[in-house]
């Protein structure tokens, strides 16, 4: 028979019930309504796809992996293709297809620079020492407290065990300049009342009272860009979105942060998580999408549970749901669960991953705001970004504007890491230099050799840089970015060789795979600096042109981001001398 | 091609030359139009732009970065260059890129167009990663030599959304190390595959290959220059399915279909597609 | 809309249904009526598994479901129908709940079928052997027709009836003349006005009798009135219902002459076999699809041996017994058809070399050939003709009724990588290949039947053993195997020979029959009666 082929092997009872969990019988792709009728067709495997991503994250958390059977019982339950099942499932880190032969958890180590300063190597070495299922792992989001360590549970929670209220103490609480982190470690995450009783759902009071129209056009003289890396204007984001016609319209919030070196959403999604359903709905409201989303990298469980837990808490309280507040309009968050890929940070990515295909980003044109989610037009923001909107709404755009600079209005949240005072999150204004910023974060530890600015997608910076302000527009000029807010401190003991290598290293294992430029380029572009970092001689020219020529190609053909910037960090490093010299 | 084609006129600028186009076209077609020769590789005529090999890019005023012609809808008054330094520069590093993993040496006219570009394959880390896959060999219609894969997912789409609606392959695996495999890697026929070879019609490498050329080749007696080619129509079905046979030595090696063709679109089903032996 | 009827058009004509699943990718419903749930019906939005044989009870009340919730395209039926009133008192009695009680499947769905088909924008019925393989095949059809010209859902761009053809060239063949009562372009023997026109043409006297189709030959085989015969490219040893009397006739006749590409069954027994070159790859002409499309068929090799074009032959044979065919020569004959059959007219031979060939009708050179017929419905004359009638049906079950001695449904059908009797497509080196009987899995388990046990299958007229496979596709009560591999497994041994007097076409999808083990798993296994 052809077609829909399952082939032989069976899902278990076991795995027939993580299945159960996510979507029943009843909800199957194919029902067999009675013997002689069956329902099926591909519009209702089409409306089940997007649980494809929930189901295998079940398996994979109840079965410690996908089986050949549980992988076709999930393809029969949703009517998705085993091969294309398969396709997804191998493209996530956190997902296993072949049988790991223990049900232990695994634990992931964080072999990314921050981390790879701070020892994990014994880390790594002392927990195998202990018998545990070490997994090293790409970036963790928890570089403020490195070396970071990730426990993904086999029928039981996932845990992160820094994790710890007690201990966590923003290093800037109780400053009055702070805007985005103003709850943050101050409110009770867990408690709307407390939320409320900080200021919690003002601003989408007064969202409701202006209207859309008002509430975007403050969004846009206020000059918020966005936060997650690229700076888009939100404004015209919004208004874009707002201008398409129809209700199948989607907001999404881009909680996926796996750029090495950032940290903050994490932070804020755990520590003020109404703060980013508040910001949402207003942005739901403000567009007439009445569909929510946020996309949260599978490994921040407890920003995870404090968010649903969130929504739950607004919903109750008639903040989400048919009639929001009161204001008539519907508007609900559904939760989606990253399982270890940066590039589903890439917003395209992100759709894809959502809708349960492979998290390859799209062509762009045409853009999200008009072929988003499910290819309706859809709001992606930053959670940043969104709480920004917060005092926008409430105080205006001319405050708002009082801070920063005129071309980057406001605060920045900032995650320093590395050979830092204290390594964390920090909100300064807009045009504070980098210089004034480590000093905010207290002594530096050592002889500053370099920073990387924007993460492993930005670039390196000297000494010299100190002076820089750290606004769009500086740093454009410099030949540097914000990106999403990575500050990350080497001083002269760090073999930057090694991070460099690995930098180029994490692109090449994130590379999609999908375009030639970036799957081949970033292979090569690893190749070479393995080469370079076994000789021990300085940088032959060929190489050297070679590096250019690749950087290039990747830069000018690559179809997203990531592509983009594989080779900025590595080509910055070698324009500081930082490697490439012979040693 | 999903883009719907209308009356109304886009003239765009292709190397300082106007060229009118209908709207919906893509920038592709104004190439062609303007009779600007464009090298493709994930592209067919048949498929839906996935334009994942980058190696149709063009310059496009006003845009940052270059552009897939392959997608990319032609607009009034756009400025398009063809074979400015960046282009040529990156049209060569996909086609260097990919000789460095992959057999190309059936993939002739990538090979033409890696010559033309210039592209040096050889100055790479020697040792450096590759396909490595060993030949798949599962029944006696057709093979698959990942050793030769380009990656450009034209196979995938054959089988799935653009014609056969079978999906029994997909890309799995990220990165360098993405493959298009059945689930698990099954064999063929274990996977959901019905041998209706659309896949291999679409392949530009020859990564997959009808046994029949596969035989020959292996015999050393595979001779393109000495075939015919003949369209005639499926003796099967009621369809009317147009194929083309193709001959050696008065032997039928392989059949085909026209991409042109409003009934088939280059598609075949396995009685059409391998049916033929008993001539 | 689409009606999928009595068709596996996944398997059976895999190319059309790529057309079917582009409609379905832009939002169209399916809904698949099959007592199977095969490979087409995996696509539809909801399958409808009827008992075999009761297709005219679901369309009546499908039809009286539309009258009743005043669904009816009453301006259609009023300007381009006849024959309305009576068709209407016809469906009376098929209320939902009677038609579920005769077709084994819920009442609601036969309403949801309704109001789905009469509320589509546009709508399509699809049909092949499954409505055409029954005594009263042309019942069938027509039961189907009813519902088309109830909702207006004919002669329009998107909205139709459409049969799938089988064969490559049926239509062809109809086109040509290759039927008992027609000249070619479909002109009537029986007319005098037709048969004029061709004997000018051909410049001789022609039989004003319609001649006999193929059961119709049997049964004067069987009388003893017809003692020779002449197949060209048949396989009736093969492929006629209850085969075993076939073969009794065919051994009967003085005289069996059998042009052919390949030895068949039927060729074996032959007095004469005259050999054949294959038509689409040795040789020149054209041949027509199921949507009227004239395409041509070019010469790829040589024929092997002695073997021949047919049309050389034929000459020949006139040239022996004293006459003059005309030119050897593809284009003549084809110009000849366009001379005589004015649908044909504008297919000039070199617009037909152009890929994509032209459809019928096509009177001058100048039309672009057609779509789809049946506009003249919406033309506000009529452009002159009768209007469309309704057919009052009644609903008969298959012949062959179960009983306690054969108490299983048999019906046969297609496999996607095999045709007909495999005499073509058993050559190649199929890794879907599958010989056997498939079975529900209820009654195998009441059987003691496992998956891959040695079977046989009685029906009245024989009995044959095969491989059994237990399936999910098939309903409780249902049996279901190809014809494809004779040399294997002799189906037609089992099939019901009554046929329907309009088409001349047996029962092939409804026979009465009993299952049997007689060997387990392993046994069978070295018996090797499965292939590939």
């Amino acid at each position: 028979m052809a077609d829909l082929h399952f082939g032989e092997d069976q899902p278990t009872e076991a795995e027939r019930a993580a299945i159960d969990a996510i979507v029943s019988q009843a909800e199957a792709a194919t029902v067999v309504e009675t013997e002689r009728v069956v329902r099926g067709g591909r519009s209702r495997r089409r409306g089940l796809r997007h649980q494809l991503l929930p189901v295998l994250h079940s398996l994979q958390h109840e079965i410690g992996w996908i089986s050949p059977g549980g992988l076709n019982g999930a393809a029969e339950r949703l009517g998705v293709p085993p091969a294309e099942a398969y396709g997804v499932a191998t493209f996530y880190e956190l997902l296993r297809t072949t049988d790991p032969g223990h049900r232990d958890d695994v634990v992931h180590v964080c072999v990314d620079p921050a981390c790879a300063m701070a020892g994990n190597d014994d880390l790594q070495a002392s927990l195998e020492a202990d018998g545990a299922r070490v997994h090293a792992s790409p970036c963790l989001g928890q570089c403020e407290r490195a070396p970071a360590l990730f426990i993904q549970g086999v029928g039981r929670p996932d845990q992160v065990p820094a994790d710890d209220d007690e201990k966590f103490r923003l290093p800037q609480a109780g400053d009055p300049g702070l805007r985005v982190l103003r709850r943050v470690g101050v409110v009770d995450p867990t408690s709307l009342d407390s939320y409320r009783d900080h200021g919690g759902y003002e601003a989408l009071a007064a969202a409701i009272e202006m209207g859309p129209d008002a509430v975007i056009t403050a969004i846009s003289d206020s000059g918020l860009s966005g936060r997650g890396g690229a700076a888009f204007p939100t404004g015209i984001k919004w208004r874009a979105v707002a201008d398409e016609p129809g209700p199948d319209k989607h907001v999404v919030a881009n909680c996926d942060e796996s750029e090495p070196g950032t940290f903050k959403d994490r932070i804020v999604c755990e520590h003020d998580p109404f703060a980013v359903i508040e910001s949402m709905t207003i942005a739901g409201l403000a567009t007439g999408a009445p569909h929510g989303w946020i996309y949260i990298r599978g490994e921040y469980p407890r920003a995870t549970a404090r968010l649903e837990d969130a929504i739950a808490q607004a919903r109750a309280a008639g903040l989400l749901g048919d009639d929001v507040a009161g204001s008539g309009q519907r508007f609900d968050i559904e939760v989606r669960r990253g399982a270890g890929a940066y590039i589903c940070g890439e917003e395209t990515a992100l759709f894809n991953s959502i809708e349960g295909f492979r998290g390859e980003p799209r062509n762009k044109p045409p853009f999200p705001t008009t072929h988003g989610l499910f290819s309706q037009p859809t709001a992606i923001n930053n959670p940043e970004t969104l709480i920004n909107v917060l005092d926008i709404v409430i105080d205006g755009p001319d405050a708002y504007r009082s801070v920063g600079t005129e071309r980057s209005p406001g605060t920045r949240l900032f995650c320093l890491s590395g050979r830092v005072g204290v390594p964390g999150l920090y909100e300064v204004p807009f045009g504070t230099t980098l210089g004034e910023l480590l000093d905010v974060a207290g002594e530096p530890t050592g002889d500053l050799s370099a920073v990387l600015l924007g993460g492993a997608a930005g670039v390196f910076v000297g000494p010299d840089a100190l002076d820089m302000p750290l606004t769009l527009e500086d740093t454009r000029e410099a030949g540097a970015t914000l990106g999403s807010g990575v500050v990350m401190v080497f001083d002269d003991t760090v073999d930057m060789e090694a991070i460099v290598v690995r930098i180029a290293e994490f692109f090449r294992d994130e590379s999609c795979g999908q375009c030639v430029p970036c799957r081949v380029g970033t292979q090569r572009q690893h190749e070479v600096l393995v080469e370079l970092q076994s000789s021990r001689q300085p940088l032959a020219p060929q190489r050297a042109e070679l590096i250019d020529d690749m950087a290039l190609a990747m830069v000018d053909a690559s179809i997203c981001g990531l592509g983009h910037t594989a080779a900025s960090a590595v080509r910055s490093a070698l324009a500081l001398g930082l490697i490439g010299n012979s040693q | 091609m999903s883009s719907v084609i209308t009356e109304t006129a886009v003239t765009i600028q292709v190397d300082g030359q106007e060229v009118a186009v209908p709207e919906g076209a893509t920038i592709l077609d104004a190439c062609d139009a303007a009779g600007v020769e464009t090298p493709t590789i994930c592209y067919g005529p048949t498929l839906t732009p996935v334009n994942v090999c980058r190696v149709c890019v063009v310059e496009l005023d006003g845009s940052r970065a270059l552009v897939p012609s392959c997608s990319r809808p032609a607009e009034e008054g756009m400025v398009v260059h063809t074979d400015s330094e960046r282009v040529r520069h990156s049209r060569k590093m996909v086609l260097e890129f990919l000789a460095t993993g992959v057999d190309v040496s059936q993939a002739d006219e990538l090979g033409q167009w890696a010559e033309h570009y210039g592209a040096d394959p050889d100055r790479y880390v020697p040792g450096g990663e590759t396909m490595d896959e060993p030949v798949r060999v599962q029944d006696n219609l057709y093979i698959r030599d990942y050793d030769k894969c380009v990656l450009c997912y034209r196979c995938v789409e054959a089988c799935g959304d653009d014609a056969q609606h079978t999906y029994a392959i997909s890309v799995a695996g990220r990165g360098f190390g993405a493959r298009i495999s059945t689930e698990f890697d099954v064999t063929l026929p274990d996977s959901a595959c019905v041998y209706c070879g659309n896949c291999v019609a679409v392949c530009p490498t020859n990564a997959l290959q009808f046994k029949t050329e596969f035989d020959l080749r292996q015999a050393d007696d595979w001779r393109p220059e000495d075939q015919t080619v003949t369209q005639t129509v499926c003796s099967y079905c009621g369809v009317g399915c147009n194929l083309e046979l193709h001959v050696q030595d008065n032997q039928i090696v392989k059949c085909t279909s026209p991409d042109d063709h409003d009934v088939t679109k280059g598609n075949l089903c396995i009685k059409g597609r391998f049916g033929w032996n008993y001539v | 809309m689409i009606f999928l009827w009595g068709s596996n058009a996944r398997e059976a004509h895999p190319i059309f249904f790529h057309h079917v699943l582009k409609g379905i990718d832009n939002g169209a419903r399916m809904y698949c009526v099959d007592p199977r749930y095969t490979s087409s019906a995996q696509f539809s939005d909801v399958w409808v598994g009827i008992d075999v044989g009761t297709d005219i009870a679901l369309a009546n009340g499908i039809g009286r479901e539309i009258i009743h919730a005043g669904l009816a395209n009453q301006d259609f039926i009023a300007h381009s129908t006849q024959g309305f009133e009576a068709y209407a008192a016809s469906v009376e009695p098929f209320t939902s709940e009677a038609v579920a009680a005769i077709c084994g499947i819920p009442a609601e769905v036969v309403v949801e079928m309704a109001h789905a088909y009469a509320t589509a924008d546009k709508a399509q019925i699809l049909w092949t052997l499954g409505i055409t393989e029954h005594h009263n095949a042309v019942d069938n059809v027509l039961s189907l027709c009813n519902l088309a010209l109830l909702t207006g859902h004919v002669g329009r761009w998107g909205s139709g009836l459409v049969p799938l053809r089988g064969q490559n060239n049926v239509q062809g063949g109809g086109d040509m003349g290759a039927i008992p009562n027609k000249f070619p372009g479909f002109a009537g023997v029986d007319d005098p006005d037709h048969r004029a026109r061709f004997e000018t043409a051909y410049g001789r006297e022609l039989n004003p009798v319609p001649g006999l189709h193929l059961t119709l030959m049997f049964e004067a085989m069987e009388r003893g009135d017809l003692r020779a015969l002449y197949v060209i490219g048949e396989n009736p040893a093969d492929s006629e219902a209850d085969v075993l009397h076939a073969r009794a006739q065919l051994e009967s006749l003085d005289i069996l002459v059998v042009q052919d590409i390949l030895m068949t069954r039927t060729a074996e027994m032959a007095d004469v076999v005259l050999p054949a070159s294959v038509a689409w790859a040795e040789s020149d002409g054209t041949v027509t699809s199921s949507e009227r499309r004239v395409q041509r068929v070019r010469p790829a090799v040589s024929p092997p041996g002695q073997a021949r074009h047919d049309i050389d032959i034929l000459c020949d044979m006139a040239e022996a017994m004293g006459d003059e065919l005309g030119p050897r020569d593809p284009e003549a004959a084809w110009d000849e058809l366009r001379s005589l059959s004015a649908m044909h007219g504008g297919m000039a031979w070199e617009r037909l070399e152009a890929a994509g060939g032209l459809q019928w009708p096509c009177p001058d050179e100048d039309h672009p050939g057609s779509a789809f017929l049946h506009g003249w419905l919406w033309a506000d004359d009529l452009e002159g003709r009768e209007p469309a009638p309704f057919s009052a049906l009644e609903h008969e079950g298959p012949t062959e009724e179960l009983s306690e001695e054969f108490p299983l449904r048999l019906t046969t059908g297609r496999a996607l990588d095999s045709y007909n009797t495999g005499v073509q497509s058993g050559k190649y080196d199929s890794p879907l290949r599958f010989a056997g009987l498939d079975l529900n899995a209820h009654d195998a388990a009441d059987l003691g039947i496992a998956d891959g046990d040695q079977v046989r299958v009685c029906s009245p007229r024989g009995s044959v053993e095969m491989n059994a496979r237990v399936v999910s596709s098939l309903p409780r009560g249902l049996a279901f195997t190809t014809l494809h591999h004779p040399e294997l497994i002799d189906v037609n041994v089992l099939t019901n020979p009554d046929w329907d007097p309009k088409s001349g076409t047996a029962e092939f999808k409804a026979a009465a029959v009993r299952v049997e083990r007689i060997a387990t798993h392993q046994t069978a296994a070295t018996a090797g009666a499965s292939v590939g």
